[in-house]
């Protein structure tokens, strides 16, 4: 009897104890933060010990591959689900998020705590806080500045062999393209060439059917080329402008360099396919986000001086644009732990923790970082980087945006992969697709 | 005295349960048994299905919580017959259906009838020849890419050592005309061996005294595979088509992990346009309705069939 009376009493001792442990570590706020998984996502876990230490908080966090991440994170944030409380999202699901009610508005706290836009970089503020655009009403705040670019082999560029032979063919010097029918001429002068024993090829570019990929990529010919969203005068006001001859020449222009000079089965590229084929040694050029830069400055392989990096480059008319990446950080309104999570925006707004957000690898997108005199040289894809998110256009970002971005991946892939029409049939049925999207929204 | 279970059980039986068991009926017995396993498919089968149907008739957007959701009639329905996109899915579906039975049927019945004779290794072959089935889709959708990569891959290695061609030029997944054949490929490696399995199994179940009592008659072997093997076999070849159409009607993991649905949209079989409505798109009601329409062919088709299997088994 005694030795039961004993062992209900350890028992009834350890549910005590189970239950007071479960309810303190609830009240120490566990923060989930969501994210891509990618290099930025490591820096930040490193990052984000200094809030740890300082808050008391746990950070947990969810990161998901790109390829899934937003069918993951969208179906999380339909669902109400209460699995991330900081969500770093992608900037085109502003709109949806901010409509639907899944982000916190964050005005108020940036009022409170002396928070202000104006001290971010104006694209990314535009591109990822604000719903509308171009109003200030804010549903995030910058947390990795992200933008197309191109990384060249500088080594083989400053071969005399090869700058010779391209001097002789093309008339001019083997250097860093100043618009795409250069670029072009360069991916060619490489496609199929020995270079140390080895057979190379022209450019690493976006060609990934089931996400997002040939969007991201062709948008930086079609910019630069004269491809615009909608009538600036007249939104949403779309023949002419997703169609114009411009944005057809543009759309052209990226099937050549698809056609003339990727690897062999590069059809269904992304960006870790671009950086496995640029680190291999496969590629002269490879476009990719600028995140995917410290690693290449990294690389033993092609890392330091063997690397260079270019904004994307102008078109026939001088145009120059790029198509933005990177992302803001929000606080999820299904969370459960809310005043944490602003807590943690508050510390990674900071100056000192921006600076070392840079400093491990993530892309600040606040002005004190990159308007730094150090800052142009601090890498040799700052300037590059900077250079970059001054010509930034960015995909729409309406609630519709996951139907518009289908429409394009199956046009784009279907001319540029497949070989199915002409650009302007391409382009002809966007103007169709995306304007059933917006009749369907009401927008008309 | 020794009791039996059953007497052993009831003395169990509390006084209070047993009093209230014992006004039952066996028919309500039975209904107490049975009666949870129909909860359970009312409410993971039958409830949902009910559920698409209705949201298959409106306008409702699982992302637009605060939207209002429209009762739309067959507005979804019409849209979806009569977008070319959709037939062109629908196309490239029945191609891949047709060609991986087909060549599935061909094969596996082939191996099945050398399976079947008694050899050295016969059980270890049998074994080596399953092993593709056992693997994960996804698993088996990505180590193909690597076998089809145009520089490295195995497949264009030996294309290329077979036909003196240079192995990188050409791309399996990246070719319009060969990506089709691509995931059919993938698919028959896959799944041959569970047709094998059955046909195995069919040709296991003929009595040898047919076969001894064709030889009295003197019938020639080809005569015997024509008029006992085959027909003999032929219920179950019929079963191993149903279940491999059935599959493959609404195949998505292998072929998304192989190529995404493209070049194109070239391999977009109608599972993967599906999913992309539903869950890229978040056209609910679209996708709702869509659903509803393979679910009608799906179940349709698979109906005729089994009514002609049933009769293939009388006879």
């Amino acid at each position: 009897m005694k030795s039961l009376l004993t062992s209900s009493a350890l028992a009834a001792g350890m549910y005590v104890a189970v239950s007071a442990t479960t309810v303190s570590s609830a009240e120490a706020a566990d923060l989930t933060l969501c994210w891509a998984a990618w290099d930025p996502a490591n820096a930040l876990v490193e990052l984000s010990k200094d809030f740890e230490a300082k808050s008391g908080n746990t950070m947990r966090f969810e990161f998901v591959p790109w390829p899934n991440f937003a069918d993951r994170m969208l179906n999380e944030l339909n669902s109400g689900g209460k699995l991330c409380d900081l969500l770093i999202g992608d900037s085109q699901w502003i709109g949806g998020a901010a409509e639907n009610g899944q982000y916190v508005k964050l005005n108020d706290f940036f009022d409170k705590e002396g928070i202000k836009m104006d001290d971010f970089i104006p694209a990314t503020v535009v591109g990822y806080a604000e719903w509308p655009k171009n109003t200030p009403n804010y549903w995030a705040m910058p947390a990795f500045g992200d933008v197309v670019g191109w990384t060249y082999r500088k080594d083989w560029f400053a071969r005399p062999e090869l700058q010779a032979e391209f001097k002789q063919k093309y008339g001019r010097d083997l250097a860093v393209p100043r618009n795409w029918a250069e670029l072009t001429d360069i991916a060619e002068f490489f496609q199929g060439r020995e270079i140390d024993g080895k057979k190379v090829y022209g450019a690493a570019i976006y060609t990934e059917r089931g996400s997002e990929g040939i969007t991201m990529g062709a948008t930086n010919a079609l910019y630069s080329y004269g491809f615009k969203y909608d009538n600036p005068e007249k939104p949403y006001e779309l023949e002419g402008f997703v169609n114009s001859p411009g944005a057809v020449a543009g759309l052209e222009a990226y099937k050549k360099l698809y056609d003339c000079c990727t690897p062999p089965g590069h059809s269904d590229a992304y960006m870790t396919e671009d950086v496995d084929a640029y680190k291999s040694g496969q590629v002269a050029l490879q476009m990719n986000f600028t995140f995917t830069w410290p690693g290449i400055n990294a690389d033993a392989n092609v890392g330091g001086d063997k690397s260079g990096y270019f904004p994307n480059p102008a078109g026939p008319d001088g145009v120059q644009f790029a198509q933005l990446g990177g992302q803001g950080i929000s606080v999820v309104a299904a969370s459960e732990k809310q005043a944490e999570a602003l807590a943690y925006i508050k510390w990674f707004s900071q100056p000192e923790i921006q600076q070392k957000w840079w400093k491990f690898g993530g892309y600040s997108a606040l002005r004190a970082v990159v308007e730094d005199p150090s800052f142009a040289s601090s890498q040799p894809y700052a300037k590059p980087f900077l250079d970059s998110m001054a010509i930034v256009k960015d995909f729409w970002a309406e609630p519709s945006y996951a139907s518009l971005l289908q429409a394009s991946q199956k046009r784009f892939h279907d001319y540029v992969v497949a070989n199915q029409g002409t650009a302007k049939d391409a382009l002809d049925g966007l103007v169709k697709d995306w304007t059933a999207v917006f009749e369907d929204e009401g927008k008309y | 005295m020794l009791q039996s279970p059953i007497d052993r059980i009831a003395s169990a039986t509390p006084p209070a349960v047993a009093a209230r068991v014992k006004g039952l009926s066996d028919r309500a017995i039975a209904w107490l048994f049975v009666a949870p396993s129909i909860v359970l498919l009312l409410a993971i089968n039958i409830f949902p299905l009910i559920w698409t149907i209705r949201l298959s008739f409106t306008n409702f957007r699982v992302n637009r919580p605060n939207a209002q959701v429209e009762f739309v009639g067959l507005r979804n329905y019409i849209n979806i017959l009569t977008d070319s996109d959709i037939w062109l899915s629908m196309q490239a579906t029945a191609h891949f259906l047709i060609w991986t039975i087909v060549l599935q049927v061909l094969i596996g019945f082939s191996l099945a009838y050398l399976i079947n004779k008694k050899f050295r290794g016969n059980d270890l072959w049998t074994t080596i020849i399953v092993l593709p089935m056992m693997l994960s889709p996804a698993v088996v959708g990505n180590f193909w890419t690597f076998l089809y990569q145009p520089q490295i891959g195995l497949f264009n290695y030996v294309v290329g050592f077979l036909t003196g061609s240079d192995p990188s030029s050409f791309s399996m997944i990246a070719n319009t005309s060969l990506a089709p054949w691509a995931i059919i490929i993938v698919d028959t490696w896959m799944w041959t061996p569970f047709v094998m399995l059955i046909c195995l199994a069919g040709l296991r179940s003929i009595p040898p005294s047919i076969y001894e009592a064709a030889e009295c008659d003197r019938a020639s072997k080809w005569r015997q595979f024509w008029t006992i093997t085959i027909p003999m076999v032929l219920p179950f070849l019929m079963l191993a088509v149903l279940f491999r159409g059935i599959e493959n009607f609404k195949m998505f993991d292998l072929v998304v992990q192989l190529t995404g649905g493209g070049p194109g949209s070239i391999t977009e079989l109608t599972s993967i346009n599906l999913k992309r409505a539903a869950f890229e798109q978040w056209r609910t009601g679209y996708a709702s309705a869509y659903a509803v329409i393979l679910f009608v062919t799906v179940f349709g088709l698979a109906s005729i069939y089994v009514k002609a299997l049933n009769k293939v088994k009388q006879r």
